[in-house]
């Protein structure tokens, strides 16, 4: 089993985000995490999903989610392949923050993005190892919410989406 | 200037745009308007009022599979929609271009859980292969035939549309154009010439090549294609279960049926052959039973449309993706002439075998009670060359298709992916229903016809000529046959109480007979056949028989077993 990143091209279709993850479902398959947006392209969106399954699985899934009518091209990348993000948000009480935390904050280059009467929020840009490693210490600070992003990346693969449409 | 028009009418003249003869469907409130303007082109497209929603999809299956054309059934929202999603499923499965109109609630009602409002395409999703909502007028006439584009063309499949009510009362343009093909589906794919060289190579070099076909070879017309590949290859083929038909049986190089019940040899050399040539098959769970130990010695070439069927099951050596017709007159090209004889022996002893245990008891029996088999035989004493042969799903079936002669492609319409109980009676209208001077023969099973027997009404009042014959053992036969091979004989709710299934057949006004008596079977047959109309022949069978030869779930092709 390994984690890899499916990324979907696909029309701009009411219903396609359930075709996709339907196949996932009938395998008894549970996404990790998922995106969607608009493309550079309007009108051609793309979709991000993250799976841990072995290679012959995601080869499977992406054929199948390639087969979907309105999907334009599917494609899949090991991490290695791939430039990723994710964002994290933090909710923190007012009364915890001090010299200590400010410090932590710091170390893991995490910007506070909201300071409110009673919390403040601090947000926090990369991979999930990173942002885990922050909510474990976060959590020694009477953290009050935390919020993670599915992955948004980019394959390091030169294709544009233009070749899939000609 | 353009014509304008009720959306209905749009409905119904972009159906006989795409050249739809027949539509078969059962009316209700959200379709009514289409229903109305049916009533305006009636010389121009027939309507067959079924007499359940799945009998009009099962009957549209039918009408799809003999004809090559798309299968096109109306239905209405809410249950007439969800009476579609058997047909559905099964059509997805089994790969049959069909289009289904579903009439949804007004648009503004949409989600606020209006009478007779079902999410028809969140429910059809998976079992369609590609479906939409129109709520808008000028969107009606794209949407078809956008959906007939996709229904027809690669790999076919069901396509469902749903209309609300609005969009089919409304007044809009009608400018029909037919769809050609858009960015994000692409149907041809070239076919790689290095694959072609490597099976070539593999081909060649094979001292004992084994050729698979399956509906692949219908559905991409490559019937010719196939026959010119054995003529000149002499490599032994078997058919899957829906490929039957794509080659003629009397072909020397045809060795039988694959898969739990087929034949013995094509079953058991699965796993002695150097290479296996696939063509437009899917190595089904039935096909290759335990996958673990199917054909591990062999090297697999696998012509095949859809990419996401190869390397799904069976690992492939050479791949060669596309379109089959093309690709095996390449391949045909690209090797040398030969002969296996020694090879095809080894089928030919096998088949005796075969005959002895399993082959005789079925056709000519000694004891008293009637075998499936032995009707199967003496219908092919009478039947068509082109007959039709339309079977439900069980023991019946597998008999049917064991012992029926198949020599023309489209003679063969089963349910075979989705083994769907009530298929038959539906389907064989629908066949027939395509053509009336065809024989249609429906082999169904005492439980199967019960689930949609309805349809012999519809039979009644089309008068399409379908000849019907029920083997009857008052069980659940298949379902018996594995309480009593592996439930220790546990008869658990198997063992039927029947009707007195003529005077059904009488009640609809159809000819019907019933025979318990071997002296009465052939007689009965002839008559049926040449019977100018529908006839309904009931055939009191053994009660406990079983179908050989058997690959059990869960082991390999060379454990198939003759008793």
């Amino acid at each position: 089993m390994k984690r890899y990143t499916i990324f979907v091209i696909t029309e701009n279709f009411i219903g396609i985000l359930n075709r996709i993850t339907i196949i996932f479902t009938r395998r008894g398959i549970n996404i990790d995490a998922l995106t969607a947006s608009e493309s550079r392209i309007p009108g051609i969106h793309r979709i991000t999903i993250e799976v841990t399954v072995n290679e012959d699985t995601v080869i499977q899934l992406v054929n199948q989610i390639e087969k979907i009518i309105d999907v334009i091209k599917a494609f899949y990348h090991e991490d290695e392949g791939v430039v990723y993000q994710e964002i994290a948000l933090y909710k923190i009480p007012v009364s915890r923050l001090d010299g200590g935390l400010e410090k932590i904050i710091r170390q893991h280059n995490a910007k506070i993005i909201a300071a409110e009467p009673d919390f403040v929020v601090l947000e926090l840009t990369g991979h999930k190892e990173q942002t885990q490693e922050l909510l474990e210490i976060l959590k020694g600070y009477g953290l009050l919410e935390f919020a993670r992003s599915g992955r948004v990346a980019v394959a390091k693969r030169m294709l544009t989406i233009e070749s899939f449409i000609k | 200037m353009k014509d304008m028009m009720r959306g209905a009418d749009i409905v119904v003249r972009s159906l006989i745009a795409e050249q739809a003869e027949l539509i078969f469907g059962y009316p209700g409130g959200a379709i009514m308007p289409v229903y109305d303007a049916l009533y305006d082109y009636h010389e121009q497209i027939k309507h067959v009022l079924t007499r359940h929603e799945q009998g009009a999809i099962h009957a549209a299956q039918g009408y799809a599979r003999v004809s090559g054309k798309v299968g096109v059934c109306l239905a209405t929202s809410g249950p007439g929609a969800t009476n579609l999603i058997t047909g559905l499923a099964d059509a997805q499965i089994d790969s049959t271009p069909l289009v289904c109109i579903t009439g949804q609630v007004a648009a503004h009602l949409l989600g606020t859980d209006a009478f007779q409002e079902t999410d028809v395409v969140g429910i059809s999703m998976p079992g369609t292969k590609w479906n939409i909502q129109v709520r808008r007028v000028e969107d009606i006439a794209p949407a078809i035939a956008k959906g007939f584009y996709i229904a027809r063309s690669g790999r076919p499949g069901p396509v469902l549309i749903d209309i609300t009510k609005n969009a089919q009362v409304d007044f809009g343009e009608f400018n029909y154009v037919p769809c050609l093909g858009f960015r994000s589906y692409k149907t041809h794919h070239p076919i790689d010439q290095s694959a072609i060289k490597e099976a070539a190579e593999l081909i060649n070099q094979a001292e004992r090549p084994y050729l698979l076909f399956g509906q692949g070879v219908v559905l991409g017309k490559a019937e010719t294609e196939l026959k010119f590949f054995l003529d000149k290859s002499g490599i032994p083929a078997a058919s899957t279960l829906l490929g039957s038909g794509a080659l003629s049986e009397d072909h020397p190089n045809f060795v039988g049926k694959l898969g739990m019940h087929g034949n013995y040899a094509p079953n058991l050399l699965t796993n002695q052959c150097d290479v296996l040539i696939a063509v437009g098959m899917r190595f089904d769970d039935r096909v290759t039973g335990d996958l673990k130990r199917y054909a591990k010695q062999a090297k697999v070439i696998h012509l095949e449309l859809d990419p996401a069927e190869i390397n799904k099951n069976v690992k492939t050596t050479v791949a060669v993706q596309g379109d089959c017709r093309e690709s095996l007159a390449m391949l045909t090209e690209a090797i040398t002439a030969k002969k296996h004889e020694a090879w095809m022996g080894k089928f030919r002893e096998l088949e005796q075998q075969e005959k002895a245990a399993v082959v005789q008891h079925d056709l000519t029996p000694t004891k008293v009670g009637l075998t499936m088999g032995e009707v199967i035989h003496q219908i092919n004493q009478y039947k068509a060359d082109d007959a039709v042969l339309v079977t439900d799903v069980g023991q019946h079936q597998m008999i049917a298709w064991r012992y029926f002669h198949y020599k023309k492609p489209r003679t063969q319409v089963t349910s075979g992916g989705l083994g769907t109980m009530g298929f038959a009676l539906p389907a064989a209208l629908g066949a027939q229903m395509y053509d009336y001077s065809r024989q249609v023969i429906c082999v169904v099973g005492d439980g199967g016809i019960q689930m949609t027997i309805q349809e012999l009404g519809t039979i009644m009042q089309t008068k399409a000529p379908v000849k019907i014959v029920l083997l009857n053992n008052n069980y659940l036969g298949m379902v018996r046959q594995w309480q009593q091979l592996f439930f220790d004989k546990r008869y658990s709710f198997t063992e039927l109480d029947n009707p007195e299934f003529v005077k059904i057949a009488e009640a609809y006004h159809i000819k019907s007979q019933k025979v318990t008596e071997r002296q009465d079977l052939q007689e009965a047959i002839e008559d049926m056949l040449i019977h100018d109309g529908p006839f309904f022949l009931e055939v009191v069978v053994e009660k406990e028989d079983n179908v050989f030869p058997m690959i059990a779930t869960g082991c390999s092709v060379e454990e198939v077993r003759l008793s």
